[in-house]
């Protein structure tokens, strides 16, 4: 025995928007691109107001992330010699931040 | 027709909006990095080898737009290391490096491109990359990008008859985020291919006890992702901590973890101290004396399972000054490892081999 399965009262979603009694396809056209115009707005709105986010840290306010006890690679060579000794004898390389070349990893 | 006015209005309109999304500030600019000089005199001491040298920079900058970077590195390297005390005989050689690279600032934009040149007797090295920094959010994030490409030649003292090549291509980028006005934090991600030649003519590896020349894959592609964080804290000291993991195709997996502090001492001086500790897992091909006979086969320490403890300090002095001339300072530093190998036999006692070096950092930076 199996249950009848009523028929839906209402359209279901898959089956799409059911025409207003009435509208000619250029209305539905005229609608459709006021929809996206509306859609395209909005987004060109909210990346608008992303344009000039407000700071929360004032550049007044960085003098300490400016000074060089924040900067770990303050001194170029010393970088590049610390990071030559660790590739050669590590197999991990890269994402440190530091720019090498050469090999010399005999 | 009629279609074409509305959604021509349209475009300017989005033009017009998403110009203050993409169009650079221009209320920010990115500055050069500042006039510069370094000389240093650097020593690496430890497993029975020994490299030492001198090394050079000079940065200048033209009109504020343009600046300018010269380069010059060496090795002279002494090596009676384990692997050549048990399989070669010592050797001394030299590595020198040259770079060149060219700063440019345009809004809030900064571009360099770098060449640069390593030559060592059995080994040429040739490289060029471009990075790319760009301020953003009111310069509180800052976005790089960069390519480095490689190419290498490879050959054998003592064999004119052996040339081999190898190339590299390196992508990485990386966000750095002001937090608070106290706080930084970092993001990078790196990502590296090779192919050609990439293992060491000289070094054996042993199959059945057997000596037998290393046979690496050609290929190899890696990645590598660190997080860092950086924050003052307001007795003129600051403190930093970062970890970075990395993995590759030969199935090695290797963690990074690092923690450093620094402090201002008296008027004159500015002191670091660091401990990191890294560990990785062995390449898929890598033996300490295989059982068997395969394709690939290394016995490269490098590419074996090992620990490293690394404890560093370094003392930076302000040595004279004159404000908006010039600013002279001295600096020491040090660095000791601790790298204990847990599948490479010291052949010579049957011992699992330990490695402890030294490095040592003497240098003077001006800036101008």
């Amino acid at each position: 025995m199996t249950t009848p399965v009523a028929a839906s009262p209402l359209p279901l979603a898959t089956e799409g928007r059911l025409p207003r009694p009435g509208a000619t396809p250029a209305d539905r056209q005229s609608r459709i691109r006021g929809g996206c115009l509306t859609i395209a707005l909005l987004v060109a709105a909210t990346l608008s107001a992303c344009a000039t986010p407000e700071p929360w840290v004032k550049p007044y306010e960085r003098e300490r992330l400016a000074d060089p006890i924040m900067r770990i690679n303050r001194d170029a060579l010393a970088a590049k010699h610390s990071e030559h000794v660790r590739d050669i004898r590590e197999a991990a390389r890269g994402a440190t931040g530091v720019q090498g070349g050469g090999c010399g990893c005999k | 027709m009629a279609a074409s006015k509305p959604i021509a209005r349209l475009l300017a309109a989005l033009a017009s909006l998403l110009g203050g999304v993409f169009v650079a500030n221009p209320t920010r600019a990115a500055t050069l990095p500042e006039d510069r000089a370094e000389a240093m005199v650097h020593v690496y001491k430890g497993g029975g080898v020994t490299a030492a040298g001198p090394a050079l920079l000079v940065r200048k900058s033209i009109a504020d737009k343009v600046s300018l970077t010269g380069s010059f590195y060496v090795d002279a390297v002494s090596n009676a290391s384990i692997d050549v005390v048990t399989t070669a005989s010592p050797y001394k050689e030299r590595r020198n490096e040259a770079g060149l690279a060219l700063d440019y600032a345009v809004r809030d934009s900064l571009i360099t491109l770098a060449v640069g040149a390593s030559k060592e007797p059995d080994y040429e090295t040739r490289s060029i990359s471009l990075d790319i920094a760009q301020e953003t959010f009111g310069g509180m994030t800052t976005v790089n990008v960069g390519f480095t490409r490689a190419a290498d030649e490879v050959g054998k003292v003592g064999d004119p008859g052996f040339i081999d090549q190898a190339k590299h291509w390196q992508y990485r980028v990386g966000v750095t985020q002001i937090l608070t006005p106290k706080w930084l934090a970092s993001v990078n991600l790196e990502a590296i291919s090779d192919s050609g030649f990439l293992g060491n003519t000289y070094r054996v590896a042993r199959v059945f006890g057997a000596a037998v020349p290393e046979r690496h894959p050609r290929t190899r592609s890696s990645r590598a992702l660190k997080l860092r964080a950086v924050g003052d804290l307001g007795s003129r000291d600051a403190v930093r901590a970062e970890y970075r993991y990395f993995w590759d195709t030969w199935d090695i997996k290797a963690h990074t973890v690092e923690a450093g502090y620094g402090r201002y001492v008296g008027e004159s001086f500015l002191g670091d101290a660091f401990i990191r500790y890294y560990t990785q897992s062995a390449a898929l091909f890598y033996s300490d004396n295989a059982q068997s006979e395969t394709t690939y086969v290394s016995r490269n320490r490098q590419l074996a399972d090992f620990d490293s403890l690394v404890v560093g300090a370094k003392l930076s002095y302000d040595w004279k000054k004159q404000p908006g001339r010039y600013d002279l300072k001295a600096h020491a530093g040090i660095e000791l490892f601790n790298v204990d190998y847990k599948n490479f036999t010291d052949i010579r006692n049957g011992n699992a081999y330990s490695l402890r070096a030294a490095v040592l950092q003497l240098y003077l930076t001006a800036t101008y």
